[in-house]
């Protein structure tokens, strides 16, 4: 379980959290919206700890698997050994990965279907599969909480594809809290509950069905929205939200 | 594997590690063998390499005998330590940097860059200045290159934490008030005294070394790169950005001051017994990075090999190419500056090209 109870953060006089209670326990996951500068990422990083609490207070496990918006390693490693760094946390300061954490770099491979880019260097491989291995790397610390950062904000459709497809088998396995942000209503899907941060700071949480609404996210983005249904790929219909201005005026 | 998948894997080619790292290392053991055996065996005096291998196996056996040959005095009380001293050297000071490079993240750090060298050097000029040497000079040179780091640690720390750009701008600012301290030093200095031996040890040399100056250095030296190559594997997780070292459990603000503390013990050490020699700690983890790759578990001993075996070649060149001996700092700068405004454009080239 992941939460923030009253956590109020403040930048100067401007509160960007303001007594935000959120909680993600095992088994759930959580997408948070909000327009840019509303503090999506500050929320996030006062999930992981990184950003200190002016008052109210955070729940968490020691470690949290964290998977950043884009990946800082731009040093040659193969896909192996930046995952076998998810085993860090388990073998303290003067530790040496053994056999045993090598298989469970290789599991968390197999986990997001990237087994056979173990051998390859990180740094040539495309954002979107970097993306992958970073998640590998979340999981192999073995934490029952993952969070993401805008994890499908980089990606062109057919990875963000493949790492929605992704996100909801890990939300269906129900044995870990996951947490990401985004900037897309139809990416929230596929996680069961939404936190969106209105303007202001009002803030409303609840499952994605419920708060997933035109008129909500009219109000989050001040943006007109439509619904409308099309046929997924499995053939069933779905329902997705759009803003007004999407595409082409027809002739 | 779909199309785009099997697309990106003619893109990443598999890199085959083992088989080729295992080449490289033989290969630079073979080298470092070879300049080590050519640095005892070279010099005004030169003595034929059987020879030497036959004067180290019997001293080796008994190394209390008399040594009543001039080429077995040479090989053993005035080469060997030399020899041993330059090579351990180098292996801390190429250790040390490509420690520093990982927790920078940035291929052009070195040990200068944390002020340890410059206020080694104030001690040590301090000491000369007062008449002080052998043993003392040396605790005096050690223990200021700490302070150094020190006050560095102490100016970086703002609001119980330091950045990486304050940690390298405070060194330079320690580094720049140090040097100042050694100007006025020297300036201080009688030259017909003190002044000439100021000058000749910041310029860097082994010409002086004994045993007994290698056993004060070594300890300080094996201890610094034993913990180090200790710390491969979380010199991994801390070469990655903060916030990602920190989700994976490390501690980089604090865990960072380990490793540069461990650098200051390398750094005193050596310049206390053979005053600054520089750049080795910045040319050979780059060279090293080219062969074997970023990961410190390959890194690390690939630099300790490469430090060696230049550092013994270029103190042995120092001492041979011209009648009398030119200070080795000397030319690892000469080489090394160059190597490192190579380095500079095209770290940057590449930076801007993305």
């Amino acid at each position: 379980m992941i939460a923030l109870e009253n956590a109020t953060v403040r930048f100067g006089s401007r509160a960007v959290l303001e007594s935000l209670s959120v909680a993600v326990p095992i088994g759930r996951s959580l997408a948070i919206l909000g327009p840019n500068g509303r503090g999506k990422t500050t929320a996030l990083k006062a999930m992981l700890g990184f950003q200190p609490l002016d008052t109210g207070s955070r729940v968490a496990p020691k470690i949290v698997g964290y998977v950043p918006q884009s990946a800082s390693l731009n040093q040659r490693y193969s896909v192996r050994d930046v995952v076998v760094m998810g085993r860090a946390a388990h073998l303290g300061l003067f530790g040496q990965p053994g056999p045993e954490d090598f298989d469970a770099a290789s599991r968390a491979l197999e986990h997001v279907g990237i087994a056979a880019f173990a051998d390859w260097m990180f740094d040539r491989l495309s954002g979107g599969e970097r993306q992958l291995v970073l998640l590998a790397r979340a999981l192999a610390t073995g934490s029952e909480v993952i969070v993401l950062d805008e994890p499908a904000a980089a990606l062109d459709l057919r990875n963000q594809e493949r790492l929605l497809r992704l996100l909801t088998a890990l939300r269906d396995e129900r044995n870990r809290a996951i947490a990401f942000t985004t900037h897309d209503p139809n990416h929230a899907f596929a996680a069961d509950d939404a936190l969106l941060m209105m303007p202001g700071a009002e803030t409303l949480c609840g499952p994605v069905d419920a708060v997933l609404t035109s008129d909500n996210l009219e109000r989050l983005y001040g943006v007109e929205m439509r619904h409308t249904t099309i046929t997924g790929p499995d053939g069933r219909t779905r329902n997705a939200i759009l803003p007004a201005f999407a595409g082409k005026e027809a002739a | 594997m779909s199309a785009s998948e099997e697309g990106l894997a003619s893109l990443a080619r598999p890199f085959v590690r083992m088989p080729r790292a295992v080449a490289i290392y033989v290969g630079a053991i073979v080298v470092l063998a070879l300049v080590l055996v050519t640095g005892v065996s070279v010099g005004r005096y030169a003595v034929d390499p059987v020879r030497i291998l036959d004067i180290v196996g019997q001293s080796l056996a008994d190394p209390f005998r008399d040594l009543a040959e001039v080429d077995e005095r040479i090989v053993m009380l005035v080469r060997l330590p030399r020899v041993l001293l330059v090579a351990l050297s180098g292996a801390a000071l190429a250790v040390s940097g490509a420690a520093l490079q990982g927790v920078f993240r940035n291929p052009l750090v070195s040990p200068q860059v944390l002020g340890i060298s410059q206020g080694a050097a104030f001690g040590g000029a301090m000491a000369i200045l007062f008449g002080i040497w052998g043993l003392p000079l040396l605790a005096i040179v050690f223990l200021s290159g700490l302070s150094a780091l020190a006050l560095v640690g102490f100016i970086a720390r703002i609001n119980g934490r330091s950045e990486i750009v304050t940690v390298i701008l405070s060194g330079m600012i320690v580094g720049a008030m140090f040097s100042a301290l050694v100007s006025l030093a020297q300036f201080l200095a009688d030259p017909n005294g003190p002044l000439p031996a100021i000058v000749y040890w910041l310029m860097g040399s082994f010409a002086s070394t004994t045993w007994e100056r290698l056993f004060v250095a070594a300890p300080g030296l094996a201890v610094g790169m034993i913990l180090l190559w200790a710390l491969r594997f979380r010199l991994n997780v801390l070469s990655l950005d903060e916030a990602e070292a920190r989700s994976l459990g490390a501690r980089p603000d604090v865990e960072r001051w380990l490793v540069f503390a461990l650098v200051a013990f390398i750094v005193g050490s050596q310049v206390a017994v053979s005053g600054i020699v520089g750049w080795i700690g910045l040319v050979i983890p780059h060279a090293a990075r080219l062969m074997v790759g970023h990961d410190h578990r390959t890194l690390l001993p690939a630099s300790m090999l490469l430090g060696a075996a230049y550092l013994v070649a270029v103190d042995t060149l120092a001492r041979t190419m011209t009648a009398a001996e030119i200070p080795l700092g000397i030319l690892t700068a000469l080489v090394g500056a160059p190597v490192f405004a190579v380095l500079l454009r095209n770290h940057y080239r590449d930076r801007t090209a993305k």
